[in-house]
């Protein structure tokens, strides 16, 4: 045993002396101690993770040449914030903002209007069968979209929508089953007194869902509008298949192609341009944040 | 008018009719998603089935060729190669993604000052993904003066591998990037967590348990329903893994990082043979099925879910 003697306050205020390992066994002393190696731990994590971001900002106001400089120049001589107009005009960005807000904020009112339909149906109206429909809806949860996507393009080529944003916008309109759960979840936890005191005063079901259900679930429309947003914001895969011609190209397309015309030698424009392509969802994570933790907690708790 | 309660069970002369009603209700309510499904997910499924058994670039009539696309498939190196790049890469990524985000969580759950800010900047990744990301962790890894090759040689004095240009190196590159985003499996884990009723620790402990023995006995039975869920969307994503071979790499150098669904992309939409990435996309569907079963039937040994009866 240990025998490196250390003093220490007793209740009464005495000095006394224990041994290493009891000073270890105290359950306050240990606490702290694995606490702090806690912090550090997260805390070099926390660093690890924002590395990256940092290097993005730095690459972004540098020269060409202190881009490919050794040693690292983490702080430009001079800022070069003409790298930003630079890099958005090298290229039509502008547009690709523009479409990639379109295609984002019209998925949306579907995704949204959809969801909030088929949730309320599936958390409030007895019907039979909805058991069974309710256990199909759960089950496309884990069915990944590529697994259908060859038909869904030649379906939407005989429509003659490759090139317009309508493959990307027509299918929200009929409703996430992820979406559809999490609001039905949310509409269970409305009490039923409410509904039923409209149907006393005569509403119908579309004035309850309009009127009562959606103004009490704003959190949860929230939380099913910010992960769409940031998903169809970034989305690749689909833009990739649908948009062939540049001016229908989303801000994904935009960047990918910035590198396929450029190579890796402005590596400073291309950080500006991703930059500025992703400061609305960080912006948007900023602002909402709660929001995010509330959606990330019951998508995989309750799932 | 008692027969408004929808609550009341009673039949009354009334019960019936205002019961289909409410049935011819609930069907208009779903009728957007039942659409949906039979569009978008029943038909192109049984479509594809069909597809997979013909030559078809969409420009031509659908020639029925029989399994002729599977024994190709299953005779095509490269679209093994496919397979094992996709395997190789997930059963790296998986278990290290889910000690990382356990592990994180874990330490975050001690109760440690500035929780909400860690959370932030955990998550912060999750954030900023597709395109962007790719693009950021290429200028990381770009093997001569990318940041991570110079710190590697100014501080240990080892010269860097080639990363993207290295076909052994190439997945370590895209297992190393997948470790930037564990901040969404933490905050599942962490929500878990805090789920997990204190009665219990106390319990353990007045059983003698200690850290090892409470994390062992009681934590990881606890928050095993959330690891199965988040294993099964974990396997579905990397089959589904794309934007970041397709950006950085195009799947090279020499198929290295050729992962299953960038070779489906290609056979498609590259080089137009519809039936033949029907049959992978099929083949994929079957693996997602057979995948949910099997879990399915195995957590009853792994898994434990609170209230469930022995």
């Amino acid at each position: 045993m240990s025998t490196v003697a250390r003093p220490t306050l007793d209740t009464r205020g005495k000095a006394r002396t224990i041994s290493t390992l009891a000073w270890w066994r105290r359950r306050s002393v240990r606490g702290n101690f694995g606490r702090a190696v806690a912090t550090l731990v997260v805390a070099i994590g926390a660093i690890a993770v924002l590395f990256p971001v940092a290097w993005m900002l730095s690459t972004s106001l540098k020269t060409t040449d202190e881009t490919a400089a050794i040693p690292i120049i983490w702080i430009p001589i001079q800022a070069q914030w003409q790298n930003y107009p630079d890099a958005l005009t090298a290229q039509p960005f502008a547009l690709y903002f523009r479409n990639t807000a379109i295609v984002t904020f019209t998925s949306l009112v579907g995704t949204l209007l959809s969801a909030a339909l088929v949730g309320y149906g599936f958390a409030r109206l007895r019907a039979p069968g909805r058991g069974f429909l309710f256990v199909l809806v759960l089950s496309t949860l884990i069915l990944p979209p590529q697994v259908t996507v060859i038909p869904r393009f030649i379906l939407f080529t005989k429509l003659h929508w490759v090139n317009t944003f309508a493959p990307l916008i027509v299918p929200a309109f009929f409703g996430a089953a992820f979406n559809i759960f999490l609001l039905r979840q949310f509409f269970m936890t409305i009490p039923r007194d409410m509904d039923e005191a409209a149907i006393l005063d005569g509403a119908g079901y579309l004035q309850i869902w309009w009127r009562i259900m959606l103004p009490l679930s704003l959190p949860a429309l929230g939380i099913v509008a910010i992960f769409h947003f940031i998903f169809s914001w970034n989305d690749f895969f689909d833009p990739l298949i649908y948009l062939n011609s540049n001016n229908v190209w989303t801000l994904s397309l935009g960047l990918a192609g910035f590198t396929a015309s450029y190579g890796g030698s402005v590596y400073n424009l291309l950080m500006a341009a991703t930059l500025v392509a992703v400061l609305p969802c960080i912006v948007l994570f900023f602002i909402a944040q709660r929001y995010f933790v509330q959606g990330i907690v019951v998508s995989g708790v309750k799932g | 008018m008692a027969i408004a309660v929808p609550r009341v069970r009673a039949i009354s002369p009334r019960r019936g009719s205002l019961a289909r009603r409410e049935a011819t209700a609930f069907y208009l309510f779903i009728a957007p998603w039942i659409f949906g499904f039979l569009v978008f997910t029943v038909g192109p499924i049984i479509a594809s089935a069909y597809f997979s058994f013909t030559d078809y670039d969409i420009a031509h009539a659908p020639k029925w060729v029989g399994a002729a696309n599977y024994q190709k498939l299953f005779s095509d190196p490269i679209f093994w190669k496919s397979i094992t790049v996709t395997v190789h890469y997930a059963v790296l990524a998986l278990p290290i993604g889910l000690v990382a985000s356990i592990g994180l969580a874990l330490l975050l759950n001690l109760k440690l000052p500035g929780l909400s800010v860690w959370r932030t900047i955990y998550y912060l990744p999750a954030v900023i993904s597709g395109v962007a990301v790719a693009l950021l962790w290429q200028l990381i890894f770009q093997p001569s003066f990318g940041i991570l090759n110079v710190f590697l040689y100014t501080t240990f004095h080892i010269i860097g591998p080639q990363w993207q240009y290295d076909s052994t190196w190439v997945i370590p590159m895209f297992v190393i990037m997948s470790l930037w985003s564990v901040g969404g499996g933490m905050l599942i884990y962490l929500g878990g967590l805090q789920g997990i009723p204190t009665q219990l620790y106390e319990a353990a402990e007045i059983d003698g348990a200690g850290a090892w023995r409470r994390l062992w006995s009681v934590t990881l039975p606890m928050l095993s329903p959330v690891i199965l869920f988040n294993l099964i969307l974990g396997i579905i994503a990397v089959f589904t893994y794309f934007t970041n071979a397709f950006v950085m790499t195009q799947g090279g150098p020499n198929y290295a990082s050729y992962f299953y669904l960038l070779s489906l992309y290609y056979n498609a939409f590259q080089f137009l043979k519809m039936g033949l990435a029907s049959a992978q996309a099929w083949l994929f569907f079957l693996f997602v099925l057979i995948l949910t079963v099997i879990v399915m039937k195995t957590s009853g040994r792994w898994v434990y879910y609170e209230g469930e009866q022995k």
